[in-house]
């Protein structure tokens, strides 16, 4: 009993910070927008709602925001899970070392390691100048989408690889062997075997991904283009440009509810 | 074995991918040129560009003084609630904490960052306080956003630990109490350390929840570097980076020995 009073003030920190705020977002969905300090007033009003599904510029944030984060999510999968295989077969000295080198760049401050790709892509960048010097035409990359993609595969990528070597590492190895010995191709055995056993750090990986990448909104606003209008930008410029409070609360309200479902992937063991 | 060696060069060229763009970020803190493409000697003047620069200064302080507290608040927090989570298998309500815990781990800081600010809002027109917005509220916004962070450290090193060594303190005569402190404690503390040091350089690094909870005068380092970026990047960002960086490098070293020293005595 004295045990539980001791966790009384995460409870207390848990429903004021986080559940609270939470429901708070849903009752500045339903207020009204008004021309004072803070801009809206209370009220029970549905027209912010009703405005994220049928004004086409919302409808089209959620759309884009959903492809770039489908598309980044695959794309951290094809280029984490070599490496998370790479980590989990190598000697037991060595992954300690190699989980650290993932972890890293997470550490290192996402906003000043952004800094290093504005440089590199940018017209009169890195990239530009090497392929010049190869004799190759420029290209544009810097504020588009596909500069706004790198930015966001490089930014995730750690939280591809690292649930899925959790699983890889944790797998018992002398199943594959098994396979192997009663004549399974190595392709058959990763296929039926290797993968099998790691498709719940699989999941947790995607979900990782594609759930901040959905609000992202640093890496489109800085990388990407001005038509790279995620939703995570459109809710940013409703709530900081236009002052439209219960706007942003509505937008952001049917983001986090579309979110909760991948979101609760992450958890499940 | 052509696999293997498949994988090794998958694993190098993602490698090089994370760390291509910091090494280019380092090594152009150090040209004397302004531009990155052309190199025209070693040179230490974008730090001295930084040492002078006020309102980086004054910025990179003010954020040092929050993530301090935040990291703090934090690892208290997030401290107790892991050791519940992992400890505590009976607590009422402990899929809600889980649950509640693991929304600030994945949900996007947009959500987080407008959320507090409605809080802070409601909570200064109905109670007064916060009386406005600057580096106490983003202190607390930052605290929540990090305990979950620790709390998930802390219950993974409990969780591997097992209850054995509680268990014979307590055979042997020791109160709950006197377990907690001297053998609970103890085992929890490389992790603590760990989730500090983590919280405080998420602290460090936060833009969107702190553009969200701060208020006039109460600018952090990212928002500087944020709205420099907008327009584009200076070298003397480049220098600032690489300080960073050395710094996060250090705290990870630290972290990696402390790792092994807690592996070492759980056997």
């Amino acid at each position: 009993m004295r045990r539980a009073l001791a966790v009384l003030p995460v409870w207390a920190w848990l429903v004021g910070f986080v559940a609270l705020p939470a429901v708070l977002i849903a009752v500045m969905a339903v207020s009204i927008s008004a021309d004072s300090v803070p801009p809206f007033r209370l009220g029970l009003s549905f027209e912010a709602l009703a405005a994220v599904f049928s004004d086409p510029y919302y409808r089209d944030g959620f759309l884009f925001s959903l492809r770039v984060a489908a598309l980044s999510a695959a794309a951290c999968l094809v280029l984490g899970y070599p490496m998370a295989l790479a980590i989990a077969r190598s000697a037991p000295r060595h992954r300690r070392l190699l989980l650290l080198l993932v972890i890293l760049p997470f550490w290192t401050g996402f906003l000043l390691r952004i800094t290093a790709w504005i440089g590199i892509l940018r017209d009169e960048g890195l990239l530009n100048a090497v392929l010049g010097a190869l004799g190759l035409p420029a290209i544009r990359l810097l504020h588009t989408d596909a500069a706004m993609l790198i930015g966001m595969v490089y930014g995730y990528l750690p939280f591809m690889i690292l649930p899925i070597e959790a699983r890889l590492s944790a797998a018992d190895r002398t199943l594959e062997q098994a396979a192997a010995d009663l004549g399974a191709s190595p392709a058959r055995v990763f296929l039926s075997v290797t993968l099998p056993l790691s498709l719940p750090g699989v999941w947790a990986g995607l979900a990782l991904v594609f759930v901040p990448v959905a609000g992202e909104y640093v890496i489109p606003d800085l990388l990407g283009g001005p038509g790279s209008l995620t939703i995570g930008r459109v809710i940013y410029e409703e709530f900081f440009q236009n002052n439209d409070w219960p706007q942003a609360a509505a937008l952001a309200l049917v983001l986090l509810l579309g979110l909760a479902l991948p979101a609760s992937l992450v958890r499940r063991r | 074995m052509t696999r293997s060696r498949f994988l090794t060069a998958w694993l190098l060229g993602g490698l090089l991918f994370l760390y291509g763009p910091i090494a280019v970020l380092v090594a152009t803190s150090f040209n004397a040129s302004s531009l990155m493409t052309e190199w025209t000697g070693f040179s230490l003047r974008w730090y001295r560009a930084l040492l002078h620069d006020r309102t980086l200064i004054d910025a990179a302080l003010l954020s040092l003084r929050i993530a301090a507290v935040a990291a703090t608040g934090a690892t208290v927090l997030g401290g107790l609630a892991g050791f519940a989570l992992a400890r505590m298998p009976n607590l009422a309500g402990r899929r809600t904490m889980a649950g509640l815990l693991a929304a600030p781990l994945v949900l996007p800081d947009l959500l987080i960052g407008l959320s507090l600010l409605l809080l802070f809002v409601a909570s200064e027109m109905l109670l007064g306080v916060p009386n406005g917005r600057g580096a106490g509220t983003v202190a607390i916004a930052h605290a929540t956003m990090c305990l979950s962070y620790v709390a998930v450290v802390v219950e993974a090193r409990l969780a591997a630990g097992g209850t054995v060594l509680e268990m014979a303190a307590m055979d042997l005569g020791a109160g709950p109490v006197m377990a907690f402190l001297r053998i609970t404690l103890p085992l929890m503390a490389p992790a603590l350390v760990s989730g500090w040091l983590l919280a405080f350089t998420l602290s460090l690094d936060d833009v969107v929840v702190a553009s969200f909870t701060s208020g006039p005068g109460a600018t952090t380092l990212p928002m500087v570097v944020y709205s420099t970026l907008r327009l584009g990047p200076t070298p003397v960002l480049n220098a600032l980076a690489t300080v960073v960086l050395a710094l996060a490098a250090g705290a990870a070293a630290a972290i990696w020995v402390l790792g092994r020293r807690g592996e070492a005595a759980a056997g």
